[in-house]
């Protein structure tokens, strides 16, 4: 089992110290602020979420669309890191660089750009609505927002990995009687299976909370595809921070829940291996 | 030979803070927080204003634009606004309530119940109207396209649904019909919008939807850009009537008695109402208030008839616990399908 020890049990007060207050500071205290928020408004603000039928319909699409998008990203992300890494072709570089981008642009610009393009009157919109798939405005519009900003998540995490996994691994599994498949499945994988999860979770969490590049694209109908940060926004709008702050803590309940799941799995990949 | 360093640098110290207060009290600050659609105008307007104060004071104005509800909400959270001018009474109202920085009876302390200006909401629709839309209630047929914003997170878009609520209510006299009304004319409706920029976007950029509801200065704005860009694609259409959409000023007392700039805010406020201010609105497609200046601008701005909020409810007040509040009008017409 792999276990971490500190360097050195005397020295490590300060730097103890020093990282809990800064996690104190910049997470801990902003997101008990939210529930002490909530906590003021009482149980009903989180009932709600689940009781009125906006919400939960809200509710569901976020979170459907959310995962949608983290599998396609994962399947992919994990495509692109495969080709990014084990050949070579000319332009390598900027196509690496290239990944980045969607964290760099403001959500906001990304969201514009891709409603602009998939419209219908816009230049990949036009190729599909005589086909009677309309993209924008639709779910289908979210989820493409949400692999547009989550895609360097998986690829990020999973480059690295792959990277450094020995090639000797391979060779001996193919000079052992392993056919192609078998080593992708059983030596391949298992390394990347850790890695690859953690990406898809990550995705997954920006997505679920992705509110500007959504906003533009979705249409924002209510019970069709209005997402829960956007009811937040509009709660906050009318003055009702309770309401806005009791979405917040279902939504940051239910994603720490799944990112948790995630980690376990996680956890449990990466000590078979070991 | 120590202690002389250090008086030295204390003189220093004394001179650096009495040079920083010289230099806080020679200029003056006023900041404008206001909505989306006025960021030209009080462009025009600060400048003309400082202008007529040089001599008196060296005064800058910083100007702050997003949509109303957010921007009453960031002086309600410590934004240190002089003055608002925000889209609708009811955020200004919220405001005074919520935070107490702005005074009870702000309606009372400028003309015309402090609203310098107004507009109206009007439709545009693609050039020569294929859909033949003339009116309202041409809006609640089948197979119109419409574009609003959400009145959820949209000053602007509570107009144009008070508008249509109205112009319903009016006509047939009855609550249920007019309601019956709105929840035709949003099934038609094919995007909402977070602001009304964005549906303006919507309808003119992406080409979707046969009528935009929208401010009268956004639809001339929109004209105005299709012209520039060589295809007068749009058209504007006056409805039979519409509402009466006044734009609130009001200056932010606790703030402004703080910093010791209530009398400039005051000043630049009644500013608005001088004909030569007024003419900057109009020129912005913002209806003047004074009745000299409208008429000079009367090809412009096209008669039409107007009521007010108060004529279909009480006050704003009332407007939004009915129709805007979680479980209101607006919801019920989204959970009854």
């Amino acid at each position: 089992m792999l276990q971490t020890r500190p360097y050195s049990k005397t020295h490590f007060g300060l730097s103890f110290g020093l990282t809990s207050f800064y996690l104190s500071l910049m997470v801990v205290v902003p997101l008990s602020g939210l529930f002490m928020v909530t906590a003021k408004s009482g149980l009903s603000v989180i009932l709600d979420v689940f009781l009125e039928e906006r919400l939960r319909s809200a509710l569901t699409l976020s979170f459907f669309v959310g995962s949608v998008a983290a599998v396609i990203n994962l399947l992919l992300g994990f495509l692109f890191v495969w080709v990014l890494v084990r050949y070579d072709f000319p332009g390598k570089k900027w196509i690496d660089t290239l990944v980045d981008l969607p964290f760099t642009l403001p959500t906001a610009v990304a969201g514009i750009a891709l409603t602009t393009i998939y419209a219908e009157n816009g230049s990949i919109g036009k190729i599909f609505a005589p086909l009677g798939i309309k993209i924008a405005y639709t779910p289908l519009g979210i989820i493409i927002a949400l692999v547009f900003i989550g895609f360097p998540f998986v690829v990020r995490t999973v480059q690295p990995v792959l990277e450094d996994l020995p090639k000797e691994l391979e060779e001996s599994a193919r000079c052992l009687g392993a056919t192609p498949f078998t080593t992708f499945y059983k030596v391949i994988l298992p390394e990347l299976w850790p890695s690859l999860l953690s990406g898809m979770a990550m995705a997954f969490a920006r997505g679920i909370g992705e509110y500007g590049s959504v906003v533009f694209i979705s249409g924002n109908l209510p019970g069709k595809t209005e997402i829960l940060p956007l009811l937040i926004v509009t709660k906050l709008e009318q003055y009702e921070y309770g309401k806005a702050t009791g979405i917040a803590v279902v939504m940051l309940v239910i994603s720490f829940g799944i990112m948790f799941a995630i980690n376990v799995i996680q956890n449990r990949a990466a000590r078979r291996l070991l | 030979m120590k202690s002389k360093k250090f008086s030295n640098f204390r003189r220093f110290l004394a001179l650096f803070v009495f040079f920083c207060t010289i230099a806080i009290f020679a200029e003056t600050e006023l900041l404008n927080v206001s909505f989306d659609p006025t960021r030209e105008l009080y462009e025009e307007i600060n400048l003309k204003f400082t202008q007529s104060q040089k001599g008196k004071t060296e005064l800058t104005i910083q100007q702050s634009h997003g949509g109303s509800g957010k921007q009453a909400r960031a002086v309600i959270d410590g934004l240190k606004a002089d003055v608002v001018t925000l889209a609708l009474s009811y955020d200004i109202d919220s405001i005074a309530k919520i935070s107490n920085l702005i005074e009870k009876n702000w309606q009372t302390q400028f003309p015309n119940r402090s609203v310098p200006y107004y507009s109206t909401i009007v439709f545009l629709v693609r050039k020569s109207n294929p859909k033949k839309i003339k009116g309202w209630e041409d809006l609640s047929k089948d197979g119109i396209g419409v574009i609003t914003p959400n009145p959820k997170t949209s000053g602007g878009a509570r107009w144009n649904y008070l508008a249509a609520y109205g112009f319903a209510k009016r006509k047939w006299k009855s609550e249920e019909k007019a309601t019956a009304f709105i929840q035709k004319i949003f099934e038609n409706t094919l995007v909402l919008d977070t602001g009304a920029r964005g549906s303006t976007t919507t309808f003119v950029k992406r080409g979707l939807g046969d009528v935009l509801i929208t401010w009268e200065n956004e639809a001339k704005l929109a004209l105005e850009e299709s012209a520039k860009n060589g295809d007068g694609s749009f058209q504007i259409i006056y409805p039979e009537e519409s509402i009466l959409a006044e734009t609130p000023v009001a200056i932010v007392k606790g703030n402004t008695d703080k910093k010791g700039t209530t009398e400039l805010a005051k000043a630049y406020l009644s500013y608005l109402y001088t004909p030569e201010a007024q003419n900057i609105i109009a020129k912005h497609n913002f209806r003047p208030t004074d009745k000299k200046v409208m008429k000079q601008f009367e090809a412009d701005f096209p008669k039409i008839n107007t009521f007010s909020i108060t004529d279909i409810e009480g006050s704003w007040e009332e407007a939004h616990k009915k129709h805007f509040a979680d479980g209101g009008v607006f919801d019920q017409i989204y959970t009854k399908k």
